[in-house]
C-alpha cells in the first residue's frame, strides 16, 4: 500500500472540514461546501485552490532552449523572459506525455510547471535527453501552488490586471510569491507559485480576503465547461496533438520530438477529433461510455452552468460538426446529445 | 440547503442505505442522510417507469452527483405505482429533504413480509456505526 503525499495545506483543508480524496498519489480536497457552490463561487467571484500537488521542473543552462524547443511542441521564441506558454511534451507518435505551461525565467532558465501524475515520467523524459549545458532538476518539492480564480479574483487579492500568460514576483499582503496569470477555469485569474514553508501563510492570507476554498471536483467541472483537455483522460501519450485539437500549440515548422507524424496527420487530416458535446435527454456522460456513432466519451459531468449533461469525446471525423447529433450508451441506455463549438461555456454568454 | 443528520424511527432501514415507509399494503422509498451526504448534491435522478416490477436487494433507479452514479437498492419487492417527478425535475430536493419531499417511489408491495428482513432504526445506526 503506496502512502499517499499530502501538500502543506493539508491541515488546513482538513480543519475546514474538506472531503479529501486520493488523486495522482495525493491526499487531496475534492470539495468543502459542494462541487456546485463552489463551481459557481468561482462563475461569478472567486474561488482559491491548492494544486500544490503539480510538478515543478528547472530547466536551467546556456543549452536549455535548445534541449526545451526540441521537446516541447510550442515554439519558445515566441516568447521572452516574464512570459508563460502552454505546450506539449510529445513522443515519437505525435502522441502527447504531457502538457504543461512553461515560464521563461531569463533566457536561460525556465520553469515547467506539469501534471501531478506525470512528473517523474515527465522529469525522467527530460533527463534522458539532457545535454551538457542544460541542467534538469525536479524542484517540486520546494513549492506550493494556489490557484485563485474568477472574475473577482484579481479585485479579492489586491492585484492589478496584467496580460494573460505573464508572470511576476508579488505579494499578498506581505506574503511574497510568483504571480502568474494562468489558471484552469476559464476565468480571470492567477496561479501563485510560493515556497512550500510559505504556503501556509499565503493560503490564510487569500482567505482572509474572502475568496471561497474550492476542490478539485469543482476544478474539474470548470475546465471542462471551457474544453480545457486533463491529461490521462482526454489526452495522453496515445492521442496525438491534432486529433486532440491541440494544433494550435505544434509549432509544425520547427523541429521537436513526433513533429514529422503531426505534420503526416494534419496533411492527411484525423481519422478521430475530439469534441465537446452537450446531451439533450437527461443523464450525465462519464469516461468511458461509448459513442454510438463511433469513439467514446473521455471526459463527461454535470454542468453546474448548464444544468444539463456535458462531455469529451473523440468522434469520428465526418461526425465532428457542431450540431452533429451523437448518442451516448449511459449504461445502456441510449442517450442523445449534440456536438456544440468548443468551448461549451464561455464568460460573454452570460 | 442540505438536511442535517437525522434517521426518523417511523421508517425501516436496508443495509445499503435506504429506507421504506410503510402504508398498508403500499410503500414509499427514499435513500438516507447518509447515501445523500456520501453522494454529494444531486443533478440527476434515472426513474423506474410507473407500473415497473421492483425486487428487493436489486437496484430500481440511479441517483447522481457531480463526481459519481449509485445504483439505488429496493428494500422490498412490489410494482411501482407512482414516481416523485418532483425529484425528477430538482434532484437536490432529496438533499434537502431526504424522508420527506426527496422521496423517490411508491410501491405496491408484493410479499409485505419480506419486512421483517429490514432494519429497525436502532439496528440501522448500529450498522452505520459499524460502517
Amino acid at each position: 500500500m503506496q502512502t499517499l503525499l499530502r501538500t502543506p495545506l493539508y491541515e488546513r483543508h482538513v480543519a475546514l472540514g474538506a472531503r479529501l480524496v486520493p488523486f495522482a498519489g495525493w491526499e487531496m480536497p475534492v470539495q468543502y461546501e459542494g462541487v456546485i457552490p463552489e463551481h459557481r463561487a468561482v462563475r461569478a467571484d472567486a474561488g482559491v485552490f491548492d494544486v500544490s500537488h503539480m510538478g515543478e521542473i528547472e530547466v536551467e543552462g546556456p543549452r536549455a532552449r535548445e534541449l526545451l524547443q526540441a521537446a516541447l511542441s510550442n515554439d519558445l521564441d515566441r516568447i521572452g523572459p516574464g512570459q508563460a506558454q502552454y505546450t506539449l511534451l510529445t513522443n515519437e507518435q505525435g502522441g502527447i506525455v504531457d502538457d504543461l505551461i512553461v515560464y521563461e525565467l531569463d533566457p536561460e532558465r525556465f520553469l515547467l510547471i506539469v501534471n501531478a501524475a506525470n512528473r517523474e515520467p515527465d522529469f525522467g523524459w527530460l533527463l534522458e535527453r539532457e545535454l551538457p549545458g542544460a541542467e534538469v532538476r525536479d524542484v517540486s518539492d520546494d513549492y506550493a501552488l494556489l490557484a485563485v480564480q474568477g472574475p473577482h479574483a484579481l479585485e479579492r487579492l489586491g492585484l492589478p490586471a496584467a496580460p494573460a500568460f505573464t508572470f511576476a514576483d508579488g505579494e499578498i499582503d506581505g506574503v511574497r510569491c510568483v504571480v502568474n496569470r494562468t489558471g484552469y477555469t476559464g476565468e480571470e485569474g492567477v496561479e501563485l507559485l510560493v515556497p512550500a514553508d510559505e504556503a501556509g501563510e499565503l493560503w490564510d492570507r487569500v482567505m482572509g480576503r474572502g475568496v471561497t476554498p474550492c476542490g478539485l471536483g469543482a476544478r474539474d467541472t470548470l475546465r471542462l465547461e471551457v474544453c480545457y483537455p486533463l491529461h490521462g483522460n482526454d489526452i495522453g501519450p496515445d492521442t496525438d496533438a491534432i486529433s486532440a485539437g491541440l494544433g494550435w500549440v505544434c509549432a509544425l515548422e520547427k523541429e521537436f520530438t513526433g513533429a514529422g507524424e503531426l505534420r503526416r496527420i494534419k496533411a492527411a487530416g484525423p481519422e478521430q477529433k475530439l469534441v465537446a458535446f452537450v446531451m439533450d435527454d437527461p443523464g450525465i456522460p462519464r469516461q468511458g461510455m461509448a459513442i454510438t456513432e463511433g469513439g467514446e466519451v473521455t471526459s463527461g459531468s454535470h454542468s453546474p452552468m448548464l444544468e444539463r449533461g456535458i462531455g469529451l469525446g473523440y468522434v469520428p471525423a465526418a461526425t465532428a460538426q457542431p450540431g452533429t447529433e451523437l448518442t451516448i450508451d449511459v449504461r445502456g441506455r441510449p442517450r442523445r446529445g449534440h456536438v456544440v463549438k468548443k468551448p461549451i461555456y464561455s464568460r460573454e454568454e452570460r | 440547503m442540505a438536511a442535517a443528520e437525522s434517521y426518523p424511527d417511523d421508517l425501516r432501514y436496508h443495509r445499503e442505505h435506504d429506507w421504506a415507509r410503510l402504508e398498508g399494503d403500499e410503500a414509499v422509498f427514499g435513500i438516507t442522510w447518509f447515501a445523500q451526504d456520501a453522494l454529494g448534491e444531486l443533478v440527476h435522478f434515472e426513474a423506474p417507469e410507473e407500473g415497473a416490477t421492483v425486487a428487493k436487494d436489486r437496484s430500481y433507479a440511479e441517483v447522481e452527483s457531480v463526481k459519481a452514479v449509485s445504483d439505488v437498492i429496493a428494500p422490498l419487492s412490489g410494482e411501482v405505482l407512482e414516481v416523485n417527478n418532483a425529484v425528477i425535475e430538482a434532484p437536490e430536493t432529496v438533499n434537502d429533504d431526504p424522508y420527506g419531499a426527496g422521496w423517490l417511489v411508491r410501491v405496491r408491495l408484493s410479499d409485505p413480509g419480506e419486512v421483517d428482513s429490514l432494519l429497525d432504526l436502532e439496528a440501522y445506526k448500529q450498522h452505520l456505526a459499524d460502517a
